[in-house]
């Protein structure tokens, strides 16, 4: 394995804020505890991103007040909101299967939350369908949620969400319901309305591919507590967790660096591009790996590892190999590749990296 | 060995020898018990209609007595119905949605009266709420009401039989009914009670008629409870089952065509409604 | 015209308070079955072993009575067995009618004690009565009042002063019918409120205090202890109940049901049935 531990959560500098969410949200369930500072200003679109048990969906539930926090501060736009109950509070939720009500139609569901935030029947009603034409479904609206696709289903729930204009829109695993080609298309249409939305949203995913898509910021969640926080470039690149490296596909050691060369606890060592001292994080990608059968003699590469071959996985055209020995390993080749090499489980093989394929970063 | 089949009724039970088809139908382990328990449900009826004065029955039902008790019968059993849906629901509610202390005691209170013998709970109905009872005598001081021997004397007797049907189906739909809707409704600005009357009540609908049927048929046959508590005055508190059992007294005819009476329309009404929830959902 | 709370019995006096009052009432609404013999009582059969006592008399004797029979019979019973050890008797009271659909229907009793000459007349015949019945008791019909009678009612007129809640038998039971003829020689028209299902049912309304008067029979006040008081009535001779009593055929204990029956009859019989309330022949 790699050496690379949770880093000590570094949340980004937060003072009250009077507008966007100001939130540290502590939950203390039996022996799970959640604790996560989350800040946003109006208009960012924040992912909490983390495996499944992370933490993510209770920390949804506390944002809408389905769940009580334990401690901790929840702020909205300068309001406290702590001990406001769900249906005072200006958050919308898109929930995982969407909860349409079954019993009303596309456009009754719409129209519920205008309805009981004090609208009038025909004005929630009025309100609901410019949703709807908004969503590009202004033919559906006397359709019941059963009838609906996936696609359209997600898209009223949504609108549902919407329609109570909340300062703070929360998406639940938005795109998990959905079959892969939909998928494509909804993740497109649901970047289009989150890029309009004028306020604060947070979605929570384990799809790396949705959160780095639809967000403006992860926050990574990892046993109820925040291990990153960046960017989606900044996370791709430098990730700081083993579980982010294998979202972002990305080999991660961490190490101590002495100018070029990184030693692990292991006592491999690395040689990289960049010149650093202390503990630092390397990071490359699979595709910079090259093997051999036998010892390359005149390779350029500064890195090379003598490995054995634990398991062959083919992703479309090319084959993922993990490699022991030296260092654990991910590498990525070509079919022809693997198959000249003649790679099977238990080979020994030799692995190269050029320096400048390396990336070290300070842990 | 064949299957015996019901006699009188066309349908070709599935088993049975029909050009080679695969034997796909009931196993007979659950074929037999259902007709012997159909038979012995089926049997007692059949004897009623087997037994019945046909030639006097048109002079029987023409009396006005069976008339106004099976009006009365209606009225009541209807009205108990509606009495535990108001208070019934609501209960039914707390017991599935809420956590408080003794919740099982409570839960086990509401179904005492299943068990308790009607005539007990006529009994305990006049301690509480009779002229003399621990709440009657207020009602009586304060409002000047009187519940025995009063048609609200009826209804009261019936609900408290009927409701926990009521009570037991509506927890149970509750319960297996998905609450996130109502965290849905919520967080659209709902509260608990408009999540409830807007989202909970129609979701589980068709449970809250299943209950409310159950109990009405309980309180169309209900009687020891009637009795003890509303006594029998025709017209006033005097319901088909009290007819019914007055008349066995010395007209045993009379009390068969009576019966055959409550019959049909508790057949009528139930098969009613069964057809339109079924359509319904 | 006298008032005069009725005498306790001993069975009566070990109940007190509330309790006594729903316990009895609870009592008095089931029909019981009842068997006196125990074998906590061995030792005095024993003791007490009538030398006079036909030889061969053993096994079970099962009598249908009356309900209204109850308090004599459970004490003529363990006088029977005290007297011909070795013999049990098996008592099951009920009413009237319904003893006698039971007997018409096969259960298997040695002796029908019926509380009206009607109800008799369904089982002879039938042919299921074993010689000719007689007449071994007279009831007759009483006021039952609150206890110290407060709205001091004397006589069957009072009775439709308004206000008062009044309770008869139904027509259909004895003691309804009854009750109409002495209101009918009395001139007398009474609107109750209930019309009860049988004599206990309307007796227990003035225990519990829901009705302020009742027409029962003298046994049933008697038995009633203080919870009643009760008011003679000259119509009341005008519609006595005669009690009769016949062995059966179904019975398989026919020397028993005899000697049983003569016990009925004999001196000692009629001090236990007057005792109760009861007038003989």
């Amino acid at each position: 394995m790699t050496d690379a531990t949770p880093a000590a959560s570094a949340p980004a500098p937060r003072g009250a804020r009077d507008d966007g969410l100001d939130a540290h949200l502590i939950v203390d369930r039996g022996s799970f505890r959640l604790d996560v500072p989350l800040t946003a200003a109006p208009g960012e679109v924040v992912a909490l991103l983390g495996p499944n048990g992370a933490g993510k969906t209770t920390a949804l539930r506390a944002l809408a007040g389905l769940a009580p926090l334990s401690g901790g501060h929840l702020r909205l736009d300068g309001r406290e909101l702590d001990r406001t109950p769900p249906e005072s509070r200006p958050v919308g939720v898109v929930f995982q299967d969407y909860l349409l009500f079954p019993h009303l139609t596309a456009l009754d569901n719409v129209a519920f939350g205008p309805r009981c935030r004090g609208a009038g029947r025909a004005e929630a009603r009025t309100r609901a369908a410019a949703w709807l034409d908004r969503m590009g479904l202004a033919g559906h609206s006397g359709v019941k949620p059963r009838r609906l696709s996936g696609g359209q289903a997600q898209r009223v729930a949504l609108a549902r969400a919407l329609a109570t204009l909340p300062r703070l829109l929360l998406l639940d695993e938005p795109l998990a319901a959905l079959d892969a080609r939909t998928r494509l298309e909804v993740r497109a249409q649901l970047r289009r309305h989150l890029a309009e939305f004028e306020a604060v949203a947070v979605l929570v995913t384990h799809d790396p591919l949705d959160a780095m898509v639809l967000a403006d910021r992860l926050v990574v969640v990892e046993h109820g507590r925040v291990v990153q926080e960046g960017t989606p470039s900044d996370i791709a690149r430098h990730p700081r967790t083993d579980y982010i490296a294998r979202l972002v596909g990305l080999n991660l050691y961490r190490g101590r660096a002495e100018g070029h060369t990184v030693r692990l606890d292991s006592g491999s060592e690395i040689t990289t591009a960049e010149e650093l001292s202390g503990p630092v994080f390397v990071a490359f990608p699979p595709g910079a790996v090259t093997l051999h059968r036998d010892r390359p003699t005149g390779s350029s590469a500064r890195n090379l590892w003598h490995c054995a071959i634990e398991g062959l996985e083919i992703h479309g055209d090319q084959i993922r190999a993990d490699l022991t020995g030296a260092l654990p390993i991910a590498a990525d080749l070509t079919t022809a590749a693997a198959a000249e090499l003649d790679l099977h489980p238990g080979a020994p093989v030799w692995a190269t990296v050029k320096a400048t394929q390396t990336h070290a970063y300070p842990a | 060995m064949t299957p015996p089949r019901p006699t009188g009724t066309a349908t070709v039970l599935p088993g049975g020898p029909r050009r080679g088809r695969p034997r796909t139908g009931v196993p007979l382990p659950l074929l037999l018990p259902a007709l012997a328990g159909l038979a012995f449900l089926v049997l007692p009826l059949a004897a009623l209609l087997v037994r019945a004065p046909w030639s006097s029955l048109p002079e029987q039902l023409t009396s006005p007595e069976v008339w106004q008790a099976l009006r009365l019968s209606l009225v009541c059993a209807t009205s108990a119905t509606a009495l535990s849906l108001v208070v019934g629901v609501p209960l039914a509610w707390l017991l599935a949605r809420t956590d408080f202390p003794g919740r099982g005691l409570v839960r086990a209170l509401v179904t005492l009266p299943l068990v308790l013998p009607p005539v007990v709970g006529g009994v305990a109905l006049l301690l509480a709420l009779g002229r003399n009872g621990i709440v009657g005598r207020w009602l009586d001081a304060w409002f000047g009401v009187t519940l025995p021997f009063t048609t609200a004397g009826v209804i009261l007797a019936e609900t408290f039989v009927a409701m926990p049907f009521l009570v037991i189906t509506v927890e149970g739909t509750l319960r297996a009914a998905d609450r996130r809707y109502e965290e849905a409704a919520q967080t659209l600005g709902a509260s608990r009670f408009t999540a409830f009357r807007r989202v909970t009540l129609p979701l589980i609908a068709p449970g809250v008629a299943a209950g409310a049927v159950l109990a009405w048929a309980r309180a169309l046959g209900e009687f020891g409870a009637t009795i003890t508590f509303a006594g029998n005055f025709p017209g006033r508190t005097q319901t088909m089952p009290l007819a019914v059992y007055l008349a066995l007294q010395n007209d045993p005819a009379a009390a068969i065509a009576l019966s055959l009476v409550l019959l049909a329309v508790s057949v009528a009404v139930l098969a009613g409604l069964r057809d339109r929830w079924t359509n319904a959902s | 015209m006298t008032t005069r709370p009725a005498r306790r019995t001993d069975r009566r006096r070990r109940l007190t308070g509330p309790t006594a009052v729903s316990a009895a009432a609870l009592l008095a609404l089931s029909a019981c079955s009842a068997s006196s013999g125990t074998s906590g009582t061995d030792g005095a059969a024993a003791g007490s072993r009538s030398p006079s006592a036909p030889a061969g008399l053993s096994g079970t004797v099962t009598v249908f009575a009356a309900a209204s029979l109850k308090e004599s019979f459970t004490e003529l019973g363990t006088r029977f067995e005290k007297a011909h050890p070795g013999t049990h008797v098996s008592l099951n009271f009920g009413g009237s009618d319904t003893l006698a659909a039971g007997i018409t229907g096969g259960a298997p009793a040695d002796v029908f004690a019926a509380a009206s000459t009607r109800t008799m007349s369904v089982v002879t015949d039938q042919g299921d009565a074993d010689g000719a019945p007689v007449t071994f008791a007279r009831n007759q019909l009483e006021i039952a009042t609150l206890p110290g009678n407060p709205d001091r009612i004397t006589s069957l007129a009072d009775l439709t002063r308004p206000g008062l809640k009044v309770v008869l038998c139904d027509a259909s039971v004895p003691c309804g019918a009854a009750a109409r003829k002495a209101l009918d020689a009395g001139g007398v028209s009474l609107t109750p409120v209930s019309y009860e299902e049988d004599v206990k049912g309307a007796l227990n309304k003035v225990v519990l205090k829901e009705a302020d008067a009742a027409l029962v029979y003298r046994t049933d006040v008697k038995a009633a202890g203080d919870k009643v008081a009760g008011v003679d009535f000259p119509e009341a001779a005008r519609a006595v109940n005669d009690y009769p009593i016949v062995a059966l055929k179904n019975g398989d204990n026919a020397a028993a049901a005899r000697a049983f029956i003569d016990l009925v009859r004999s001196a000692d019989g009629r001090k236990v049935l007057t005792d109760t309330g009861f007038r003989t022949p």
